[in-house]
This record gives structure tokens, sequence and C-alpha cells, in this order.
């Protein structure tokens, strides 16, 4: 019974000394983009670059890349059913005929 | 179908309970309060939630009394709040969560699956802790004056207007959520990472599967009940208004969040229920459950769907019309996998060798009632209907249909179906039969007269009505303490079998899960060694080949 | 066997195969046990996904409702001080993840340095935030405790972030749900800290451990699921950031 583990895949510092350049490159853009007029996009860049950086952090940091379906699978699941709650609760504020939207 | 039974008790003149067992490996106090095994934490799970089924019983009980006449004279209208607050918290986070989940599904999932315990035994312990501090919280929150808002802490009512204990209870179901978040976490990592060699996915017995959903939603819903509590505490103490309109907030933010949870925990409660209802009928009419595939997927599928339905408990409180038509739709979905399950365990009966011992008499009892309490969710989840019935009796009626009619008539199949497991003895044939049947009547008269009242329109959580409702009241009342009789029963005569049942030696009922191939009780580790899985699920030509062969290397 | 006269005589448990030490009884190997850990750990943040999601969810509201509020609130926030606390924390994640790579690889030495710079980066960023909270409570915009307006019906009294920002005076109706975007701000980042608390709490547990030479054997299942556990937290902080710090810098 000598399944692979999660163990199995040892991500080398380089790559983990990229990624974190990575983030923290990504963290200056999305202070200075905030100081630029966009409209509504500077909210939407803003959580873009916070989603690419959450993802990179699951990947690489996480090891998500490297693990099984199962836990990709319990990765996405997570994420599927909060984006339920907000979605289902936003279909109600944003539909309404009296609402502040 | 010559057979009325198909009890098979060892001779009970050399019959002996097995020396060593995971009751008797060790004695004295300590050892029950620092166990990590599965089936003594279910035990300590058994005992504590027995505890409060009573407490929330007499709050029925008194809520009955005081219901006998028209006019509040039991007891003053804001104690009858806190009565039935008591009641609702006390029966839902303290008994129906709990109940199948940890003490059956802690008992029987590892040795379903194969495995020695669950995978964190650790973490099952303080599951209970956790579970056992949050009682004492509630128990705090009772001799210090009750609370009352109802089970659902409504906003702004219990942020605002109410100085009852609203702080303390909060904290309470706060604490209690997560000794439910570890267990569900525990069951799903034990299903997915602890089956013995040969036990796929869809060998596993269908409590399994039911329960492996029914953990899915603890997971992900619990937490948000958490944070939810945490804001109502912080707008009671701190004054800060996310639900408060005065302040800014919204009341309806509240009902989101607290029915993101609340909807699919009424599926944390019927889930497991549903697991053992598959196991009884399977076992009782000796043929395998019909369309196994189909009740196990549809046990995800009502999870899942569970998952986008809430806000059809807020019709009537001014959510936007178009998601109110959204919601109505998609609860109807959930009545689909529900009606899978029904008619799969009726085709299992179709043409099977059906006996009716105890946990078979409540196994059809639950599926008439659950029936009948689903079928009534149907005209609530339906928007035009559900203004006019509900927040009457005919929703008090509807889910005590399906929490009582459905999962407690589950928990006690459950309980005498696997008692001669979990005691190694058996309960007393006659009188159980007569307790279920009992307690069938009994609830019927108390909860049908109340869908009459509903639709009459009988407002619910009020300590007066009008007299004109008083006959149908009266019924119910009596329903009430025949019901009360039924429960009473099954405690008398479980704890009497401790001591004085029959001997039921490893596999009384001729079922054929892995649970019943080893010794009752199992020992602490369950399996001597691990087993392996060489047949389907509810194989009873298997049963009898093996059975065959033993004898055979006996004799 | 079938035979239920048949009296147990089973040596339970003794009669085993050679176990490493940190194997738990109950599982057959030490990669079952690993797996199903690491499982576990998934699976718990996914209960603190949700544990948040319910504050994400009340923010995306309240923030829609009253969006004028929640700008000028935030730019009663430090961006430097944030954009710092931001670098830290990705930081300590890298430095975690070094240490979890030291475990893997069997370095001692090496963990223990790593764990040590991760302690002292998470003490840093708690540090950090007590230096706002405390500036928060001097300008009397902790919510619930002396919450005071003023700042947001009359900026001009509030120089320092004045010049900067030239925020327009805010009806006394609109000023006050600026109390509400101080209250999602010290809920998220109070629960936030309070992660970062526990998992400090850990870390140092772990160092001491480490010394011991605990997790260089072989057996690095704590050493990686306390690195789920962090790089989590670190998540919800690269969400906070924007969404508290970050609603609008331009004037």
């Amino acid at each position: 019974m000598s399944h692979p583990t999660e163990q199995d895949h040892i991500v080398s510092p380089k790559i983990y000394g990229i990624v974190a350049g990575a983030l923290l490159v990504l963290t200056a853009t999305t202070a200075g983009v905030s100081y630029i007029e966009l409209g509504v996009f500077n909210a939407v860049v803003a959580l873009a670059i916070a989603v690419i950086k959450a993802m990179i952090v699951v990947l690489f940091f996480m090891h998500l890349k490297y693990s099984s379906r199962l836990t990709k699978l319990t990765a996405i699941s997570g994420i599927f059913i909060f984006l339920g709650l907000i979605s289902m609760t936003m279909a109600d504020y944003i539909s309404r005929a009296w609402g502040r939207w | 179908m010559s057979a009325s039974t198909i009890v098979i008790l060892p001779d009970q003149a050399t019959a002996r309970i097995p020396k060593v067992n995971f009751l008797t490996k060790e004695n004295g106090l300590l050892s029950w309060l620092l166990t990590g095994d599965h089936k003594r934490i279910a035990t300590l799970y058994l005992v504590s939630i027995t505890f409060f089924f009573f407490i929330g019983g007499a709050l029925a009980g008194l809520i009955r009394l005081e219901l006998l006449t028209p006019q509040s004279d039991l007891m003053a209208a804001d104690t009858y709040n806190k009565v039935f607050t008591m009641h609702g918290v006390i029966m839902v986070f303290f008994f129906l969560v709990p109940s199948v989940p940890a003490t059956i599904g802690n008992f029987v999932i590892p040795l379903m699956v194969g495995a020695k315990d669950l995978a964190l035994p650790k973490i099952n312990l303080l599951s209970w802790y956790l579970y056992v501090i949050a009682g004492i919280m509630a128990i705090y929150t009772m001799a210090a004056g009750g609370v009352d808002t109802g089970w659902t802490f409504t906003t702004p009512l219990s942020t605002h207007y109410l100085n009852t204990n609203v702080v303390s209870t909060g904290l309470a179901i706060f604490v209690a959520g997560f000794s439910s978040i570890f267990t569900g976490l525990n069951f799903i990592v034990t299903i997915h990472k602890m089956r013995c060699p040969g036990m796929t996915w869809f060998r596993l017995p269908l409590f399994v599967w039911s329960n492996y959903a029914a953990s899915i939603l603890m997971v992900l819903g619990t937490p948000v009940l958490a944070i939810t509590l945490v804001l109502v505490v912080l707008e009671r103490t701190v004054h800060i208004g996310v639900f408060d309109p005065a302040l800014g907030g919204d009341p309806l933010l509240f009902q989101h969040l607290f029915w993101f949870y609340s909807h699919p925990a009424v599926y944390i409660m019927i889930l497991p229920g549903m697991g053992v209802i598959s196991e009884v009928i399977s076992t009782f009419s000796r043929k395998r459950v019909f369309g196994y595939t189909a009740v196990a997927f549809s046990s995800v599928a009502i999870a899942v769907f569970g998952f986008f339905v809430w806000a059809h408990h807020m019709f009537i409180m001014g959510i936007s019309n178009y998601a109110a038509l959204v919601f109505s739709l998609l609860t109807m979905l959930v009545a689909v996998p529900s009606a899978i399950k029904i008619f799969n365990w009726a085709f299992t009966l179709y043409k099977g060798s059906i006996t009716f011992e105890t946990p078979m008499l409540y196994a059809f009892g639950f599926m008439g009632l659950f029936t009948i309490g689903g079928m009534t969710g149907v005209f609530l989840g339906a928007t035009g209907t559900d203004i006019h019935l509900t927040e009457t009796y005919f929703i008090v009626a509807h889910f005590h249909f399906v929490m009582v009619g459905g999962m407690l008539m589950a928990f006690l199949s459950g309980i005498h179906f696997w008692w001669p497991k979990w005691t190694g003895r058996m309960y007393p044939e006659k009188i159980s039969q007569l307790a279920a049947v009992v307690t069938f009547i009994g609830f019927n008269l108390t909860f049908f007269p109340q869908f009459i009242l509903g639709t009459l329109g009988m407002p619910r959580r009020y300590a007066a009505y009008p007299p004109e409702f008083q006959v149908l009241n009266v019924f119910s009342s009596a329903g009430a303490s025949v019901l009360g009789v039924g429960y009473l029963l099954p405690i008398l005569y479980l704890t009497w079998s401790l001591k004085y049942g029959e001997i039921a030696g490893e596999n009384p009922w001729q079922a054929t899960g892995l649970e019943w191939q080893i010794q009752s009780p199992p020992l602490t580790e369950n399996f001597p060694e691990i087993p392996i899985m060489d047949h389907e699920a509810y194989d009873y030509e298997w049963l009898e080949r093996h059975q065959q062969k033993e004898v055979a290397s006996v004799g | 066997m079938s035979d239920s006269t048949a009296i147990a005589q089973h040596d339970e448990a003794d009669a085993h195969h050679e176990h490493p030490p940190y194997q738990r009884h109950h599982f057959e190997t030490m990669g079952q046990q690993a797996d199903a850990t690491n499982f576990a750990m998934w699976l718990f943040l996914l209960t603190e996904v949700m544990f948040f999601g319910g504050l994400f969810t009340a923010y995306l509201i309240l923030r829609n409702w009253y969006y004028p509020a929640f700008v000028v609130g935030s730019h009663q926030l430090s961006i430097y001080w944030g954009t710092a606390n931001t670098a830290v924390l990705i930081t300590s994640s890298f430095t975690l993840a070094m240490g979890v790579w030291c475990a893997e690889t069997r370095r001692k030495s090496g963990l223990v340095l790593w764990l040590c710079v991760t302690f002292v980066l998470g003490l840093a960023f708690l540090g950090i935030k007590s230096i706002e909270y405390h500036e928060k409570w001097e300008k009397h915009h902790v919510p619930g405790f002396h919450y005071s307006i003023e700042s947001f019906t009359h900026p001009s009294t509030d120089p320092e972030v004045y010049k900067e920002y030239h925020d327009k005076p805010l009806s006394p109706s609109m000023a006050d749900k600026t109390e509400l975007y101080f209250f999602l701000y010290f809920a998220m980042t109070g629960m936030h800290a309070l992660h970062m608390i526990i998992g400090i709490a850990i870390l140092g547990f772990m160092i001491f451990r480490a010394r011991a030479g605990a997790y260089t054997t072989g057996h690095v299942t704590f050493v990686e699921n306390f690195g789920l556990y962090w790089h989590f937290v670190d998540i919800i902080w690269i969400f906070l950031y924007p969404l508290l710090y970050l609603i609008s810098r331009h004037t």
C-alpha cells in the first residue's frame, strides 16, 4: 500500500524565491494602480490582482499545483460555495425594486 | 414468507458477551473522559444528547400544556416565549444536529468502512467536549432566565428589543457549531482516507454516503452561522449596526447569513436519518437497496442543492420578487432527490421478504411521515401558498413531520438496529414494537391537527389563541402526552436490556455490513486485522455463502 | 469465529508490525496518516473560508450602499503601513515555505533559522497592526468606543489626511456610516490578527520542537500542515489589503 502521498513533490527554493518576488511586485502594482482614476475598474483591478496573488500562494506555497485531484477539488469546492453565498445573496439585493443599488 | 422474524440469536444457555470488548477494555471515569475510541465517544454522545432530548422534550410538554386552553394561564406570555425558544435551541443544536451523526455515525462509520478508528480521534474527543461546554452554556442560559428570541435570533428583535440572555445563547451555539464542524470534518477525512482494501466508493453502505453528504454541509455551512452569531453578539454588546437599519445595517443580511446555514442544517439533520433507513429497509426485506447508485447520489444532490435554496425562509420578509422566484424553483428541485430516495426504498420493499422488527417499524413510520413532511414543504416552497401558510401552525407541523416524524423515527430505528452491536444484548422485542406504534400514533395525533390549525390561520409562537381553535389544540396536547410515553418507553427498556437483554451474538439481523461480521460489542480497535472487502454492499448471497463456509470449517 | 460463544482472545494492538514512533495506532501506513491529516487541514481551511465569507458578504453589501463613507474611511488608513504589512506577511510566507523545504530535505539548523525568521516577521506584522490600531483609538475611530465622525463631517479638522486627499465633507447621516466601515475594518483585521496570534504561538512551539530535531527525521506532516494554515492566513490578508486600504486612493 505505498500510494503516492502529498509529500512526494518537493518544491525548490528557487521557485519559492520567484513566487515571493512576483507577490511583492504585484503588491506594489496594486498599491500604485489605486492612485489612478479608473472608475469602477479600480475595484475590478484590485480584486483581480488579489485573486492572482492568492492563486500563486495556493498553487506554489501551498503546493496545490503538485497535489492530488482530491485536494484540488476540495479547494475548488470551497471557492464554489463561497461564490454561491455571495452571488445568491446579491441576486436578491440587485433585483429589489426598492433597492439602493 | 414463512418466517415472521429473521433474528437468529446464539444459544442463550452457553452464550457469553465477549470478555474483551471496547466497554470493558479499560475501567474508570478517566479512561472514558480521555478516550480516543470512536465507540466510547459515541457512547458519551449518546448519553449527553439523550439528556438534552429530555430537557427539550420537557419544554415541549410545557408548551402543549399551556396551549390546552385558549388563555395564557399556565405561564405568562413572555415565559411562554422563553420556553418555546429554549425548546427550539436545545432540540435543533443539541439534539437534532448531532443526533445520528455524532452517536450512530461515530459508532458505525469506522466499522462500515473497515477502519480501526476515525481519522482524527483527538479531534473527535475535542468535539464532544465542545458539545458539553456548549450544553453547559445553554443550561446556564436557562438558569439565568432564558432567552426569548425564538431559535432564529431574528434581528433587530434579538439585538435591540429584548433584554434576555441572547449573548450567552449565541456563544453556546457558536461553540456547539465548532463541535459539529469537527465531527463533519472527521467523517469526510475518514471516508476518503480510511477505507479498507477493496472498499470502493460504490461498495460503501448508503449510511456512509448520507453521512458524507451531511458532513459536507456541516463543514461548509456552520462557519457562516458562527460568524453571524458573532456579529449579533457584537451588535448587542458594542452596538455596531451591521444588521440594524437605524445604524445603516440590514436585517435581511442577517436572514441571508443565518439561513445560509440554517437551511442546510435541515439536511444535516435529515440526511443521516435517511442513511439509517436505507440500512434498515435493506436488512429487513433481505434485498439490496434498489437503485443503490441513485440513492447514493441523491444524498450528494440534496447536499449541493441544499446550499442554494435558503431564501425560501424569507419570502415574506421583503426579498426581491425575482430572487423569490429563483429560490422557489430551486426549492422544488430538492424535492426530486428526496423523492428518489422514497421511491427506491419502496422498490426495495417490493418482492422483498419483509419482517417487522422494531427498527423496521420505525423505518415505516419514517417513510410515511417524512413523505407528508416533504410534500407539505413543497406547499411552503411555492411563493403563493407560502404567504398564506408561513408563520402559522402549518409550518410548525411541516417541520415537526420532517424533524420528529422523520429524523427522530430514524434515530430510534437506528438505535434499536445497532443496539445489539453496541451493547451485545438485544432489546425486548414486543415492548419495543409497542413503543414504535405508540410513537407513531402519538405523533400523528400531536401534529396532524396542527396542519389544520395552520390552514385555519392560527399563528405560531403565541401563548393564547381564539377559543374556536381549542378542540384541535386539545387533540394535539393529548397526542403529545401519548408521544411522551412513546419516548419514555425506550429509555426504560433499553436501560433494562443492558443487564437483562438476551445475548445478541455477532449478527442477529443477518445483515451484510462489515460491522456485523465482528464480535458485539466490538474490540477497541474494531478488527483483529483490517478486513478486505470482496463483495458489493447488501449482498445477501455473499453472506449466505460466507456463513455456510464458516459452518463447514467449524463442523 | 462465527460462533458467538467463542470468547475473543486477540492480543490487541501489540501484534503489529514495526511502526515509526510518530505513526498513530489506527493508521496502516505513514502515507495514509500524512494524507489524512493533510486533507483534514484543507477541510479546516474550507471552514475558515466560509467563516470569513460571512464578513466578506457583509462588506460587499455595505460598501455598495455607503460607498462615499467607505472611501473616506479607507483614507484614514495609512497606505504605507498597510503595504509594508503586506510585504512583511508575504515575506513570512516565503520564509516559512523555505522552512518546510528544509524540513523536507532534513536540514535541521536551516529549519530552525527559517522558523525563527517567520516568527519575528509575524511579530512585526502584529506590531505594525497595533500601531495602526492605536492611531484609530486616538482619533476616536474605534466603533462603539466614543466614536467620532468629526473627521468626516469636517475633514479639515484632520489636516494630515485632508492635505493628501481633500475629501469633501459628508452629510452627518452618511458620515455615520463610516462607523460600519471601521467596524468591518476591526472585525476583519481583528479576526485575521487572532489567526496570526494563534499561528505565532504554534510557531513558537514548533521552533522548540525543531531544535530537538522533531521534524527533520522524515516526519514533516506537522510543519507542512502548519504551512498551509500560515499561507491561508496570508491569503486572507491579500484580500483584506485591497478591500480595506485601496478603495480609492486617487483624489
